[in-house]
């Protein structure tokens, strides 16, 4: 079997993020790191390798699309277990918006699949920063495939996938065949820290990298110029004015709180 | 004008109030031409309803043949929509089955993507939405450039109007292609109905978090007696206390209330993602250090457990 994880290397949510100039989101003046609900993604797809008959024969490929920086989310999914990576680096994807690393992301699918084709795409359920939740689904209109998403349970049997999830309203049982593209939540189970043990392999484990040239897609098709949205104005919003707080005695707590409810005319 | 095709979110049939919503922001924008993609039997009350909003329009896709097969059908359906009336935009409910409704018809048409806008005006060259990113912390205003623009709204970002439409229904056979069915659903478990108002529809939202210690009567209590929904922090969820369909945050839902009453909830950046934008926020909760706070409208030092009941009864007091 042969599995790509997406994984996307973005600004610390508990830092204090910023836009640029440009109005794209800062990546350079803020830590960034592998986003946290991608890890899930890399999770799933390492026990899908360690539960499958020949686990020697599966392939788990950690691709990112990013900044120089973004080697690092690559980085920690090769240290959790992933046996290779792919960083697509050009200096031209800057400020594509999902329209655009969908197209860089469905072309690097294919080229790792040239030798080998990919069975399964995993992703996170959203990043942390643009959290939009559609790279997914676009991936699998590029790719033509039909995608199981927001997995919270995977069970595989050759190439017949059932996913659990929470629907909208309801708690469906989804199935398919590969290939797929999958989406998993973080309520799949938790992401294992790497071990030293796992850190020092690492190191040795093979990182392509790829340009736009390498995937025959042109500089003029992505990036920020060529994005299909424009960010018109970024405002940061002002702090919420200090509120009341009261400290509960002996009821006077609720008595308060139902005075204020009452002068909002929510009761 | 040009048509706005706006997307009905209904459950089998049953037309949910965000669609009313979009109707209003699309009349703004163009002609309302509302899309139900659902069973035949219901189309003529979802129309009815429809046209009740503002609509001139309502396509009739039967979902017969698509039922089952997730989103890639109605994307196809949607896209051929497009095709025969040229919108000035496609709206649709910013729901996780949305969002990827939305994600594939933006590529098939070739044409921008804006999700969970909170607000949509005309403007020149298109319309321009308003967003609310990094957990609250910024609001966005952007528009798409090329293409139909595809924008999925969140719930709660306008108040619904009604206006008389015409509401000329229109029956619409989409074709479906075989790969569009190639994931499809082979079990279905309805959620049970609380008979609380939806989460991210309500006016009031009532959560808890980890300092219920997995007792959730109080907060269920108080939600009762201000006719609001029940939510949770991500803490009680994973304890196993309550349903993840109640979660509330970057991983769960995101509300935007007129009323957020926190009780045990520490507001943790995660959670402040789903909740920051609520018009007055209300915390409940032991610790004075708690990040919350500084977020509050009201706040309240004390124990949610002895805080929460006495509201609930001093309100259904109130009410007699």
């Amino acid at each position: 079997m042969n599995i790509v994880v997406c994984v996307k290397y973005v600004p610390d949510a508990t830092a204090d993020r910023q836009f640029e100039a440009d109005k794209t989101v800062d990546r350079e003046g803020v830590d960034g790191l592998l986003s946290e609900l991608d890890e899930y993604a890399v999770e799933q797809a390492l026990r899908l390798k360690e539960k499958a008959d020949a686990p020697e024969e599966v392939t788990v490929t950690a691709l990112t699309v990013g900044p120089a920086a973004g080697s690092d989310a690559v980085r920690k999914a090769l240290q959790m277990g992933a046996d290779q990576g792919v960083h697509v680096l050009d200096d031209a994807i800057a400020g594509s918006d999902a329209v655009g690393t969908s197209l860089v992301l469905a072309k690097a699918v294919e080229k790792i699949g040239g030798d080998r084709p990919v069975d399964l795409v995993m992703c996170g359920m959203a990043s942390t920063d643009g959290a939009m939740s559609v790279v997914p689904a676009m991936l699998a209109e590029r790719l033509d495939l039909p995608q199981v998403t927001l997995a919270s349970v995977i069970e595989t049997q050759g190439d017949q996938v059932r996913i659990k999830r929470d629907g909208d309203v309801a708690t469906e049982v989804i199935g398919a065949t590969m290939p797929l593209v999958m989406s998993v939540t973080d309520q799949s189970g938790e992401a294992r820290y790497p071990s030293f043990k796992g850190i020092m392999a690492a190191k040795k484990k093979p990182v392509e990298t790829y340009s736009l040239a390498d995937l025959g897609v042109e500089a003029d098709q992505v990036g920020l110029a060529a994005a299909w949205t424009e960010v018109l104005e970024t405002t940061a919003r002002p702090p919420r004015s200090a509120g009341e707080i009261v400290t509960d005695e002996d009821g006077s707590g609720a008595t308060a709180l139902v005075d204020f409810l009452a002068s909002k005319k929510f009761i | 004008m040009s048509e706005v095709l706006v997307l009905i979110d209904h459950a089998d049939g049953e037309v949910k109030k965000p669609t009313y919503e979009l109707l209003t922001l699309a009349r703004g924008l163009g002609e309302p031409s509302a899309v139900f993609i659902g069973p035949a039997a219901q189309a003529a009350e979802a129309a009815e309803k429809a046209k009740k909003y503002g609509a001139e329009k309502v396509y009739v896709v039967d979902d017969a043949p698509l039922k089952g097969y997730l989103v890639a059908p109605k994307a196809e359906a949607l896209q051929q929509l497009v095709e025969k009336s040229s919108p000035a935009a496609v709206l649709i409910p910013s729901t996780f089955e949305g969002k990827e409704v939305a994600a594939r018809l933006a590529i098939k048409i070739g044409s921008g993507l804006i999700t969970d806008a909170v607000d949509v005006q005309p403007g020149d060259g298109g319309p321009v939405t308003t967003q609310s990113v990094f957990a609250g912390n910024y609001t966005v205003t952007a528009k798409v450039t090329h293409g139909t623009p595809v924008v999925t709204v969140k719930p709660n970002s306008a108040t619904p109007e009604e206006a008389d439409g015409a509401g000329t229904v229109e029956e619409f056979t989409a074709t479906v292609s075989d790969s569009a069915k190639k994931a499809q659903i082979v079990a279905s478990q309805p959620r049970k109905a609380s008979g609380r108002p939806e989460l991210t529809e309500a006016a009031i939202v009532v959560a808890g978090g980890r300092g219920t210690g997995g007792n959730f009567e109080p907060v269920e209590g108080l939600a009762d007696a201000l006719g609001g929904a029940v939510g949770a922090s991500r803490a009680a969820v994973d304890s196993g206390w309550i349903a993840h369909s109640f979660q509330i945050g970057q991983t769960g839902k995101t509300v935007s209330p007129q009323l957020y009453l926190a009780g045990g909830i520490s507001g943790a950046i995660q959670h402040r993602a789903g909740m920051q934008t609520s018009k007055t926020i209300v915390a409940v909760n032991k610790d004075e250090e708690a990040p919350i706070f500084e977020l509050v409208d009201f706040g309240v030092v004390g124990d949610l457990h002895t805080v929460f009941p006495a509201v609930a009864e001093k309100v259904n007091e109130r009410k007699g």
